[in-house]
């Protein structure tokens, strides 16, 4: 069995063959509802009404799925530049910790700390992946380990930070930070409806993050140094330069996950502000081939996936680490159909 | 042509790419001992039937017969096991592995105990001696030189038993002594029964050493001809439709210094040496030709020209004023300095991008491909439609990716790329290198254009005709150092071979 390249794959082959992804996932979803001793077909009806099935449902999915759309964005832009950020944990963490610091201080008007919060945010998730990416440039140091290591460092930081200097005093000895003000808070999209603003930023990212790909010099020379490093160099693009202001943009990205969370939905920092958004992140940018509008649908599936498993395992009793598996599953799926876009299989 | 003793038929193969008819019902046949050379320009459709027969595509239309037996398409196993060999064009070695275990791999079982090495190392002791392909198996591949690791590739193809061997374009990296040796091992395959398909564009090469000559246009047989039947002019008139005009060259009239070197020193690298003491001027309105073994410092003279080294020592003078300590590519550029690099593929391109995507590479960053940090893409297009006509580029469209065209139309693009951009000093290095005749002539000919526009154009080339051909003033380049400059027509090939070799740079004169 080999692989041979397809000059111009028909359309058949381009849909056709994710929608297969995510048949086959569906298969292996149901057998893994079986295995647990549940009927598959309401197991997966159940999942999907979880995430979509009521106002209440989709609402909880859109939530789930902004810090995603800011993760996944993170790692689609410093991957297009194989620049292999991991951290996007880590950043995400660093934008909490400064949303809540900005938050304790009395800036004035909310309509000015709010856009401080984000901006100071923005630059501390940049300046922990600038970190990685100097010592990469410098040093030839793997950022691979470095924004990786980083995640644990960052998060026995928050531990540190949640128990000592900024716990909450009336938290009744919950490791958790003073709550932010209450006009502190992203305002909600439509009043009465469960959805803060940071959605609405988040969709902005993935726009602005896809005229700056697709437009802009900085996002053909960050194209440019992702395919051939070398024949950027020779071009006259300095490779070090684009690869310090993917970070800061990587970086910040990540860190608006952590300011959205903390300023649209939780109100404080705790260790547990993110159940691994940063590395989620990862499997929300493979499956959207690092595109920056294609990572909102990813991120809207994962969350959905997340979002209905944990309904349907209230309902159904099947565990709720169907969702991981889903996620790895799809993501394996479609990693192979999109291989198999570009490729056809010769057997024999 | 039916040879006698057919061991190989090809009949009728076609082969599309989208639009693109690769191969056109190619029928072709191999007798046993036999040479049959294919020949045709870029692009022509010889490696994509190559890659057909060895069953790495498959093609639409037509069937292979090997030995009397009919080759499944689509499967280079079955054609190693009907006795069909490969050595591509870029060989497929592992660099830190011995010789010996390159060879053995993959033709032991995976569950095999033992590898037979003995065994084995007498079988490969035998195909050395008797074949001429002195090489130590011991060593690892990635410390051979080129020539050493064709031999050892052409070692795996006769450890497999090959008895048909396709060699893909075999001298384009070799020196001409290794090219000798290679046909002399040839030569004692063909004596022996075996039978090889050699692809080039070389002519002299082909009439050297093919009995029988294939030539291929468009992805069609445009002629077959036996090579003791014919000449050179008409192989090469075959192959680009209609006879071959080199540029009647004139001498450059020198005009003022516009690049000067003094006494400069640069770092080596990749086991090449940098520059020493170098000393180079280059003149408005001359070709200056850089003759030598490559690897002998081209590659540094090259980095140093365009942005990437920095001189250790001496200093770099630009149209009189010397270069900016912070010497770069953008500099370069800047300073009217266009690059046409070695290697298209991997430095002069970018390969999933798209044409568009690659002409602009060097000039997106300021008006009017891009305005204050925004790309014009429609005026990248118009300036890419404007290469693609201008210096005939064949492609799909300024859309297509890179990576689909020849080598040749690659090296359009890259040449329309840098002469857009009005250079008055063009460093050409290694500007034919692999293009067929039609696409030679053509970059030749832009070349000396771009020199009787005024430009100061420095050619490096491993080619020595190339070389005393095109140019006003030859150097020889010899272990990092550049001999002194020798006006046209005053150098004999002998001198400048001596010099090469590193004897020194002393005239008999």
């Amino acid at each position: 069995m080999r692989l041979e390249p397809i000059a111009n794959p028909s359309a058949l082959r381009l849909y056709g063959l994710p929608a297969l992804a995510l048949a086959a996932t569906v298969v292996v979803a149901s057998l893994l509802a079986l295995i647990a001793g549940a009927d598959p077909f309401a197991t997966l009806g159940l999942i999907v009404d979880g995430a979509a099935g009521s106002r209440f449902a989709a609402l909880e999915t859109l939530n789930r799925a902004t810090p995603l759309i800011f993760t996944g964005l993170a790692v689609a832009v410093a991957f297009r530049a194989r620049l292999w950020n991991i951290g996007a944990e880590a950043q995400l963490y660093a934008g909490a910790i400064v949303t809540v610091l900005i938050g304790m201080q009395g800036l004035g008007a909310p309509w000015l700390q709010l856009p401080v919060m984000a901006l100071a945010a923005i630059a501390a998730g940049a300046l922990v992946l600038l970190g990685p990416v100097v010592l990469k440039t410098r040093f030839g140091v793997d950022e691979v380990v470095t924004t990786l290591l980083l995640n644990f460092v960052m998060l026995l930081f928050v531990g540190y930070l949640v128990e000592g200097p900024l716990k909450d005093p009336a938290g009744m000895g919950w490791p958790k930070s003073v709550p932010l003000e209450k006009e502190l808070r992203l305002p909600r999209i439509i009043e009465g409806l469960r959805l803060h603003w940071g959605f609405a930023l988040a969709l902005i990212a993935a726009v602005a993050v896809w005229v700056v790909q697709t437009r802009t010099v900085l996002g053909y020379q960050i194209r440019a140094v992702g395919q051939n490093a070398g024949a950027a160099r020779f071009a006259g693009i300095r490779v070090n330069r684009v690869l310090v202001q993917t970070a800061l943009i990587s970086g910040g990205l990540a860190a608006l996950a952590g300011f959205s969370e903390v300023a649209g939905l939780k109100g404080h920092l705790s260790s547990d502000l993110s159940p691994g958004f940063g590395y989620t992140g990862i499997i929300v940018a493979m499956l959207a081939l690092l595109n920056p509008l294609g990572v909102v649908l990813t991120a809207l599936f994962v969350a959905g996936i997340f979002v209905g498993a944990d309904s349907m395992s209230r309902a159904a009793g099947v565990p709720t680490y169907i969702a991981d598996i889903l996620l790895a599953v799809s993501l394996l799926f479609m990693v192979l159909a999109i291989r198999l876009t570009r490729f056809r299989v010769v057997w024999k | 042509m039916t040879p006698r003793n057919e061991v190989l038929r090809l009949d009728r193969i076609t082969k599309r790419f989208g639009a693109l008819t690769a191969n056109d019902a190619i029928s072709l046949s191999l007798g046993e001992g036999e040479v049959v050379a294919l020949l045709g320009e870029n692009g022509a459709g010889k490696t994509t039937l190559m890659n057909i027969l060895f069953g790495e595509y498959v093609a639409e239309e037509g069937t292979i017969t090997a030995f009397g037996h009919p080759l499944p398409p689509g499967n280079p196993r079955a054609a190693l096991g009907a006795g069909v060999g490969m050595v591509h064009q870029h060989f497929t070695l592992a660099d830190h592995l011995s010789v010996m275990e390159n060879i053995l791999l993959g033709t032991r079982p995976l569950w095999s105990l033992t590898l037979g090495m003995a065994a084995a190392r007498a079988r490969i002791g035998d195909l050395v001696r008797d074949f001429g392909l002195a090489v130590d198996p011991d060593q690892r591949v990635g410390q051979l030189s080129v020539g050493e690791r064709q031999r050892v590739e052409i070692l795996k193809a006769l450890y497999r038993d090959a008895r048909i061997l396709i060699l893909d374009e075999p001298t384009a990296v070799l020196t001409p002594q290794e090219a000798e040796a290679l046909f002399a091992t040839l030569r004692k395959m063909v004596a022996r029964g075996l039978s090889v398909i050699f692809i080039s564009h070389k002519l002299h090469e082909v009439m050297a050493i093919a009995g029988r000559c294939v030539v291929l246009r468009h992805g069609k047989v445009v002629g077959e001809v036996e090579t003791s039947a014919t000449t050179p002019g008409a192989l090469a008139a075959m192959m680009v439709g209609g006879a071959v005009t080199g540029p009647t060259i004139a001498p450059g009239i020198a005009g003022k210094a516009l690049f000067r070197l003094n006494r400069v020193s640069t770092k080596g690298g990749e086991g090449a040496p940098g520059l020493k003491l170098a000393d180079l001027t280059l003149s408005a309105g001359q070709i200056t030709g850089i003759a030598g073994v490559s690897g002998n410092g081209q590659a540094a003279l090259s980095d140093l020209i365009s942005g990437l080294a920095l001189p250790l020592e001496g200093s770099v003078e630009i149209d009189g004023e010397a270069a900016p300590p912070r010497w770069t590519p953008v500099e370069a550029l800047s300073r009217g300095i266009g690059r046409i690099p070695e290697d298209r593929h991997k430095v002069g391109t970018i390969a999933d991008f798209t044409l568009t995507e690659n002409a602009v590479l060097e000039t997106h960053g300021a008006a009017p491909v891009s305005r204050k940090g925004w790309m014009d893409w429609r005026e990248a297009e118009a300036r890419t439609r404007a290469i693609i006509a201008k210096y005939d580029v064949r492609c799909p469209g300024p859309e297509a990716r890179i990576r689909l065209l020849s080598g040749g139309n690659m090296q359009k693009l890259i040449l329309g790329r840098v002469l857009e951009a009005a250079p008055r000093v063009l460093l050409a290095n290694q500007p034919v290198r692999g293009l067929d005749i039609g696409a030679v002539t053509y970059v030749h000919g832009q070349i000396l254009a771009a020199r009787d526009r005024g430009a100061a154009v420095l050619l490096i080339s491993e080619d020595l005709d190339e070389v005393m051909q095109l140019s006003d003033v030859i150097h020889v380049m010899s272990h990092g150092r550049l001999s002194p400059p020798i006006p046209r027509g005053t150098a004999t090939v002998a001198e400048l071979g001596l010099w090469m070799a590193g004897e020194g740079f002393t005239r008999a004169a």
